[in-house]
């Protein structure tokens, strides 16, 4: 098989990289998208012939080296994406190496239309595309394998990357690759039966562990160029805000710092940039920088101001997110409950902070970025340059965490870097973002209020409910914006007007204020807040029903909610033993929610300590379609539940338009003892399409832990993150 | 700007640094080793431990002039440790690893309690693992893995 | 009687009585007329200097090891220490987080990590605080350090050692935060507080009711 691709020059050389001929980055990736993000899809993927040679190189030493089409930040795509691959090819899996593939135009999602990583979607997008790769591959090798024997193809047959033919001949893939390469590329393949499967839905570990425990495997923040600078930015305290003047005198006084100069960010700001031989030595020459910051133009962001105003916004409808039967129908409704939620600002914060190496040469350049949006990146860096996207080359590194953070519309990392790497010409410039830049940077988990009204009928369930949602729209002003219907964020409005519970009369609008405060997806979006909101009202509902909470949701959902009633009926069987044996002073909370087509249920043994809720244990129960490697689903799934722990303890405010938080000192993270020693995982069994498993574990458990504190302690937790009581 | 003499993974290193420039950059920059992470650069997360003088250390806020003459031990050579080595098969075993940035830290964390406790019970992991920040959520399988590498030193 | 003697000793008295008025008055002379003072009341000196070495122990750079919890503070603001650190069985953390594990033998300025020889937690027999993280009152916390049961056997003279240890010197030379500025030290200056520690020794070690 030709080895074109994995030689990146060639790559560019034969670029299938689309001419760009804008100016508005935005509309360049307008261009891009085929169908809306996050899709909703409205049909099965469109099936193109992807060339095997782009996403496929078999070494002669039998190797089988496979390109994935989207970021690795630890949910685990680089193993199971080729496990997809390898399992249609018949390759030894014991031989299979996986690489980040560059950005181009071949790697696209072929359903979203750029390439990505996000919205739980990889398996979902890409397990077809795969599998046809795999099978065209294994097509090519047989066809090959066949002419050399003169026999017909299916006469013979694969495995563990070798071809048997009907008499006992043999031959590796290595051997037949370079033939195998000569072959027409099948249009059509035909793809294996589940029961054939020897990789997809076994537990598989996952390919980079080893590398990732013993130092060698290079992080973007790794990178390390001959004649490399580095470089750090001082932002101003308020977003927007603008440099008035600048005395670098004991900045430039550092031995080793090479430049200071100003740079626009987004928003018509402006912000010094500190170029340097090493990190320590831009750090020290940052803090000895003395800013005189224009912050007339920025408004001042301020949490217990905003939370105030949304509350009175909530008092009112907005934009009509779902309207079914009739709302007027409360009015005859006696039994109800009114409930206010507010919820604060949260950050990311993957673990490798934020980093972009870029060396511009005037009529080329080169990046290497950890991101989960290469087309819109890659695209905005060659804006900044003044090139075609085609004249830079955009490598993908592996990322330490992203949840979110690394895919940014407005690229504005990207942004920075190339704005830097323009004025300092030739040399490779990686810009990095410290923790504390992180911490207060901006692009967080929007705050947010909700109001609940619910007329209940006789029976203990709802027939009106009336809900408004208040929270910054994350689509409007970017090229998702296309999502948008009515004026509705769907990103905001998830999982509360997209319910499964069967409500009658269901009436929900949403207000989007304008703050100047950037706002960006966080693991899980809308769901993180929203199913917080609908779980914790359900057993509330439960309890004055006086039922129990599993049979009251069982009775509540919809009778098509499919996903949701068999990850109940499982979690209930797995946690039953467990849930019958409760010491005292502990409790168990349920939460159950589907979010990117997933439903997830969740029992939590919870304990009350100081104020505090000591987690003992998490059942969970997923309901995902065809699980490709079940061992990833339950990494991420124990993994999911302490990103979700985030919520209780985390928030960033803002007091006068200044993030009060630093550090991971001021902005309180789950730690190993914040967290469930035990979680165990339970699949449902399912040959459905595969759905996401990265983000739906993030949900249920915030509200599963309110939900049995509430048993421990007789409060409704309606304000997050946790105070101490 | 001053001259520093250090030892690493048993290797005689020299460099000439800011006396306050911390340990993990001398480490990641000076020397290119940069299994040593950075993650917060206040002794928040633990990405950045190395073992100095025996001691597990969190090498973003020692900067060059107070290592002295303690050698220190980074990742890259846990390898070659028997219990560095034994960690490093249970986090494979375990499949404990998700995005691994955090890891270099946990490991080093979790190698210097194995040389000090043959046998941690739950609280002596908590304890001593309560400091490593893991972001994709590991914990699950790090007390996991803590065990079976116990058992392998065992 | 000579007229102009009979008119001297009593401006001279009065003089003197002026003068000594002035002398109590000026700051500089606690400590004489307390030591003039001592020679009536040894108690009361002695109550005098541990006032002042319980001014220091209550401040912040002391009181924030003596805690009564499984935990250090740090802070002017006595904040339960950040990031999970704990007691450990000899004050000094556990194996993977000790306290060495970041505080070095001196103060680390650049990244804002106080340090000195031998940092950690004083035994719990020495807490000054109760459970709540309140500061205990001066007479508790002067009971508790002439206990010999609970400061590990010390005498006065151990005491005064005790106070020329590195660590205790550390309050007053205890470096930089990571924000580039200098962290509070006690309200009086190591001199006064060994003068006092002396003075007290001395005067038997009362305490107060």
């Amino acid at each position: 098989m030709a080895t074109v691709t994995t030689n990146k020059t060639q790559l560019t050389r034969r670029s299938f990289l689309m001419a760009s001929a804008t100016a508005a980055g935005g509309l360049l990736v307008s261009l891009y998208l085929d169908l809306p993000l996050l899709a909703q899809e409205s049909g099965p993927p469109k099936l193109k012939v992807y060339p095997p040679d782009a996403f496929i190189e078999i070494k002669p030493d039998g190797k089988i080296v496979i390109q994935v089409n989207r970021l690795e930040f630890g949910q685990g795509v680089q193993t199971s994406l080729p496990m997809v691959l390898a399992d249609e090819m018949d390759a030894d899996w014991t031989h299979v190496v996986a690489e980040l593939a560059p950005a181009a135009d071949i790697y696209r999602d072929p359903v979203r239309g750029i390439q990505m990583v996000g919205g739980s979607g990889s398996i979902a997008t890409s397990f077809t595309q795969y599998r046809e790769l795999g099978a065209r591959t294994r097509a090519m090798l047989v066809a090959a394998a066949a002419q050399r024997w003169n026999v017909s193809p299916d006469q013979c047959s694969t495995a563990v990357s070798v071809v048997h033919g009907p008499a006992g001949q043999s031959a590796t893939y290595a051997e037949l690759a370079a033939d195998a390469a000569r072959q027409p590329v099948p249009t059509s393949v035909e793809l294996k039966q589940p029961v054939q499967f020897k990789l997809i839905g076994k537990h598989t570990r996952r390919l980079d562990t080893r590398a990732k425990c013993d130092g060698s495997l290079k992080f973007g923040l790794d990178l390390d160029l001959p004649g490399m600078k580095t470089a750090l930015v001082a932002r101003a305290p308020v977003f927007g805000g603008r440099v008035r003047s600048i005395d670098d005198s004991a900045a430039r006084s550092v031995r080793g710092v090479s430049d200071v100069f100003v740079i626009p960010t987004i928003s018509g700001g402006t912000a010094v940039a500190v170029v340097a031989d090493k990190f320590w030595t831009a750090k020290q020459a940052r803090d000895r920088l003395k800013i005189e910051w224009d912050l007339s133009a920025a408004e001042r962001a301020d949490s217990s101001q905003l939370l105030a105003k949304y509350r009175e916004l909530a008092r009112t409808p907005g934009l009509v997110a779902a309207n079914v039967g009739d709302i007027k129908k409360m009015d005859g409704l006696k039994d109800r409950i009114v409930a206010e939620y507010d919820f604060p600002y949260l950050a990311h914060s993957p673990m490798e902070p934020l980093n972009t190496t870029v060396r511009f040469e005037g009529d080329r350049a080169e990046v290497w970025a950890g991101s989960q949006f290469q087309t819109i990146d890659h695209a905005a860096i060659a804006e900044v340059l003044g090139l075609k996207p085609e004249q830079v080359t955009f490598h993908t590194e592996m990322a330490g965490g992203g949840f979110g953070r690394r895919a940014v519309a407005d690229s504005h990392v990207q942004r920075e870097a190339a704005e830097i790497a323009k004025r300092v010409r030739g040399t490779p410039v990686k810009l990095i973002w410290t923790r504390e830049d992180d911490v207060r940077g901006g692009y967080y988990r929007p705050l947010h209020v909700h109001r609940a009204e619910i007329g209940i009928g006789p029976d203990g369930f709802p027939i009106a409910w009336q809900h408004v949602v208040v929270g910054q729209s994350l689509l409007a002003g970017t090229p998702f914006a296309v999502m948008m219907k009515g004026g509705v964020d769907p990103t905001v409005a998830e999982g509360v007007n997209d319910t499964h519970y069967a409500i009658p009369n269901f009436y929900v609008t949403v207000h989007h204020p304008k703050v100047n405060v950037p706002v960006l997806w966080w693991r899980s979006v809308g769901h993180t807040h929203s199913a917080f909101v609908m779980e914790t009202l359900v057993d509330e509902l439960a309890t004055r029903a006086k039922m129990d909470a599993m049979a009251y949701r069982r009775k509540f959902l919809k009778p098509d909610a499919k996903k949701l009633r068999a990850a109940l009926d499982l979690v209930d069987a797995k946690s039953a033993p467990w849930r019958a044996r409760l010491p005292k002073g502990h409790a168990v909370g349920f939460a159950c929610h589907e979010s990117f087509k997933t439903g997830v249920a969740c029992a939590a043994e919870v304990s009350h300590e100081n104020g505090r809720p000591r987690i003992h244990r998490v059942t969970m129960a997923v309901d995902a379609g065809m699980v490709v490697n079940p061992l990833s689903v339950e990494s991420q799934f124990q993994g999911g539940i302490v990103f979700g722990l985030t919520q209780l303890l985390g928030a960033i405010t803002l007091r006068d338009g200044i993030v009060e938080q630093r550090n991971f000192d001021g902005y309180a993270l789950p730690y190993i003892g914040d967290a469930p020693p035990l979680v165990d995982v339970h699949i449902v069994p399912s040959t459905e399409a595969p759905t996401g498993c990265g983000e739906p574990p993030v949900p249920v458990i915030a509200p599963a832990v309110a939900n049995a504190m509430f048993w421990l302690t007789g409060k409704r937790i309606r304000s997050l993150p946790l105070r101490k009581s | 700007m001053q001259t520093f003499k250090l030892t690493v993974n048993g290797q005689q290193k020299e460099v000439t640094a800011d006396p306050g420039t911390p340990l993990l950059w001398i480490l990641r920059e000076d020397l290119k080793m940069t299994g040593t992470k950075y993650g917060c650069g206040i002794a928040a997360c633990g990405a950045c431990t190395v073992h100095l003088g025996g001691v597990p250390t969190r090498s973003c806020v020692v900067p060059i002039s107070l290592v002295g003459n303690r050698p220190a031990v980074t990742i890259e050579a846990m390898a070659d440790d028997p219990a560095g080595r034994a960690v490093q098969d249970a986090w494979v075993a375990e499949d404990v690893v998700q995005c691994g940035y955090c890891q270099s830290g946990q490991i080093m964390a979790a190698v210097a309690l194995l040389k000090s406790v043959r046998k941690p019970t739950d609280k002596d992991i908590e304890e001593s693992m309560g400091g490593n920040l893991c972001r994709c959520g590991t914990y699950v399988r790090i007390r996991q893995a803590i065990k079976t590498a116990a058992k392998q030193l065992a | 009687m000579n007229r102009s003697r009979a008119v001297t000793v009593p401006a001279i008295l009065c003089a003197l009585v002026v003068f000594a008025a002035w002398l109590a008055a000026s700051p500089g002379s606690a400590e004489q007329s307390a030591k003039r003072n001592a020679s009536d009341n040894p108690r009361e000196v002695g109550l005098a200097a541990w006032q002042q070495i319980y001014s220091v122990m209550s401040h912040p750079r002391c009181i924030n090891c003596h805690t009564a919890g499984n935990y250090p503070q740090q802070g002017d603001d006595r904040h339960r220490h950040f990031f999970n650190v704990v007691r450990g069985p000899e004050g000094k953390g556990v194996p993977a987080l000790q306290c060495a594990t970041c505080h070095q033998s001196s103060n680390a300025d650049s990244t804002g990590v106080p340090g000195a020889e031998g940092w950690h937690l004083a035994p719990l027999t020495m807490r000054w605080q109760d459970a709540n993280d309140k500061a205990l009152p001066s007479s508790a916390v002067c009971r508790t350090v002439t206990d010999r049961s609970k400061n590990g056997g010390l005498d006065g003279a151990g005491l005064v050692k005790h106070h020329q240890t590195e660590l205790v010197k550390w309050a007053w030379q205890p470096g930089l935060r990571n924000d580039g500025t200098a962290r509070s030290v006690p309200p009086i200056s190591y001199e006064q507080f060994m003068a006092a520690t002396q003075d007290w020794v001395q005067a038997g070690m009362p305490c107060p009711q």
